[in-house]
């Protein structure tokens, strides 16, 4: 395909913002635009469930780049209007507020919607957290809260609760997995993170499903569980998965799979690209598609579309990352941890809460979690290749 | 080219190492990002502005015409 004369990136976060910056680094001078469904300007969301959410940053420190770096890219930023339908052949995107903008290349790069419960919508005192109004909102029930209930035992409910508790909110962490993250991490990681929550005054009330929600006279009171025990609770946060935002797509001929599916270099069909949580591609070494909702991830795929939309025509082969803060533990993971891995620790020690985990299948390293040493994990990340993570996604 | 980096905003990641070594490190103890050189040579700057955009905590400034 020749230089696009106009390329479209449908997303206004991490993932569309650093596909721009990538367009203009590689030398691409022609027409940009910015569609993105939030008010405003790019702005980054791993701080949304610590720094904003815990009140030790304002909201304009979590912006991705200066008003300056912004203009200095030479795009148009519309703001405040969410794509609404997609005409693949012309690449013309059709907005809430009516607009129709036509490009020659299109990046979708709309992210994620949290999944909610089923009888949460309308009521009082029920959140998500997956844009900075929901951070602030969340944070202004936090306040005057007596029992935060957080549903969601993974990442993102594992970090709101570290938060609260540290705000001096009451907290109870539901979810089914055994451990915060234990099918992510398996032992001893999990472990340690469900110790380190009890110490800090963390009800966990772990491996029971969320059935629903109680209520009177429209304010929330408590959280249902499976075995039909009510966790009370005046403050829930449903953080339990989100599903890639692709409602806008349906109909339009693309392949909607749990994300948006793309060949090996990123493309769903011609001049149209994916970047970022909404990506469902085809790792070739891996030999399989794969979706990653990390923050690295919404980087380095977008560097890797622009350079194919300007004709580069080179896979995306990464090896995922992704960290997470929570209390004083900071957590880095590379690779492909699993439960059934053989872990063995390659650098301090457990017992000391500073280690190097090391994941193997056969022998051959699937993953690397650091714990409180992230320069030392991001060193043993080189055991890990594409080809060595194949042995554990067998 | 002059090169900044907000501490407070590094995640520990290591990216900007992986991607421009003569130019940052990580602390040990924490694995914060330590600046080895805030006027890097030209043959260093493309490699700088991509630690930069890659930075997942957008904790690295670049300022070009200082």
């Amino acid at each position: 395909m020749s230089t696009p004369d106009h390329v479209l990136v449908a997303g206004a976060s991490a993932a569309g913002l650093a596909t721009v910056e990538a367009l203009r680094r590689k030398g691409y001078e022609g027409r940009v635009t910015v569609l993105g469904a939030e008010p405003h300007l790019p702005y980054d969301r791993p701080p949304l469930s610590k720094q904003i959410l815990s009140g030790s940053w304002e909201p304009e420190r979590a912006q991705l780049r200066p008003p300056a770096a912004l203009s200095a890219l030479n795009a148009e930023f519309v703001l405040g209007d969410p794509a609404t339908g997609l005409d693949v052949s012309s690449r013309t995107v059709r907005t809430a507020s009516g607009r129709v903008l036509s490009a020659d290349a299109l990046v979708v790069a709309t992210g994620l919607r949290p999944r909610t419960l089923p009888d949460q919508a309308g009521l009082a005192g029920v959140h998500v957290l997956r844009t900075l109004d929901d951070a602030l909102a969340l944070r202004a029930d936090l306040l005057s809260c007596t029992r935060l209930v957080v549903v969601g035992d993974g990442v993102l409910g594992a970090e709101i609760a570290a938060t609260a508790r540290g705000m001096g909110v009451n907290v109870t962490l539901a979810g089914p997995q055994p451990a915060p993250l234990a099918c992510q991490l398996g032992q001893p990681a999990a472990g340690l993170l469900a110790d380190l929550h009890t110490e800090h005054g963390v009800e966990l009330r772990l491996g029971a499903a969320v059935s629903g929600l109680t209520e009177r006279h429209g304010h929330v009171t408590g959280v249902r569980l499976e075995t039909g025990d009510v966790l009370p609770a005046d403050v829930v946060v449903v953080a339990f998965g989100a599903a890639p935002a692709t409602d806008w797509l349906a109909g339009s001929g693309l392949d909607l799979d749990n994300g948006l599916v793309c060949d090996s270099r990123c493309r769903a069909a011609e001049g149209v690209y994916a970047v970022g949580d909404v990506a469902r591609w085809h790792h070739e070494t891996l030999g399989r598609s794969l979706r990653l909702e990390n923050r690295t991830n919404a980087t380095e795929q977008a560097i890797a579309v622009a350079g194919n939309i300007l004709g580069d025509d080179r896979p995306y082969t990464p090896i995922p990352y992704f960290w997470t803060d929570q209390f004083d533990a900071k957590i880095h993971v590379h690779g492909m941890p699993s439960p059934d891995a053989e872990v063995s620790i390659a650098e301090g020690s457990v017992a000391e809460r500073r280690f190097v985990a090391v994941y193997r299948h056969n022998g051959r390293a699937t993953g690397v979690l650091g714990w409180n040493m992230p320069k030392q994990a991001r060193q043993h990340r080189q055991e890990l290749t594409a080809t060595s993570l194949l042995a554990g996604s067998a | 080219m002059k090169v900044t980096i907000d501490q407070d905003k590094c995640c520990g990641a290591g990216t900007c190492v992986l991607v421009a070594p003569d130019v940052f490190d990580q602390r040990d103890d924490d694995g914060i990002v330590i600046l080895l050189n805030e006027r890097p040579p030209a043959e260093l700057h493309p490699v700088v502005r991509e630690a930069a955009d890659v930075c997942p905590g957008a904790a690295i400034f670049v300022s070009e015409d200082a």
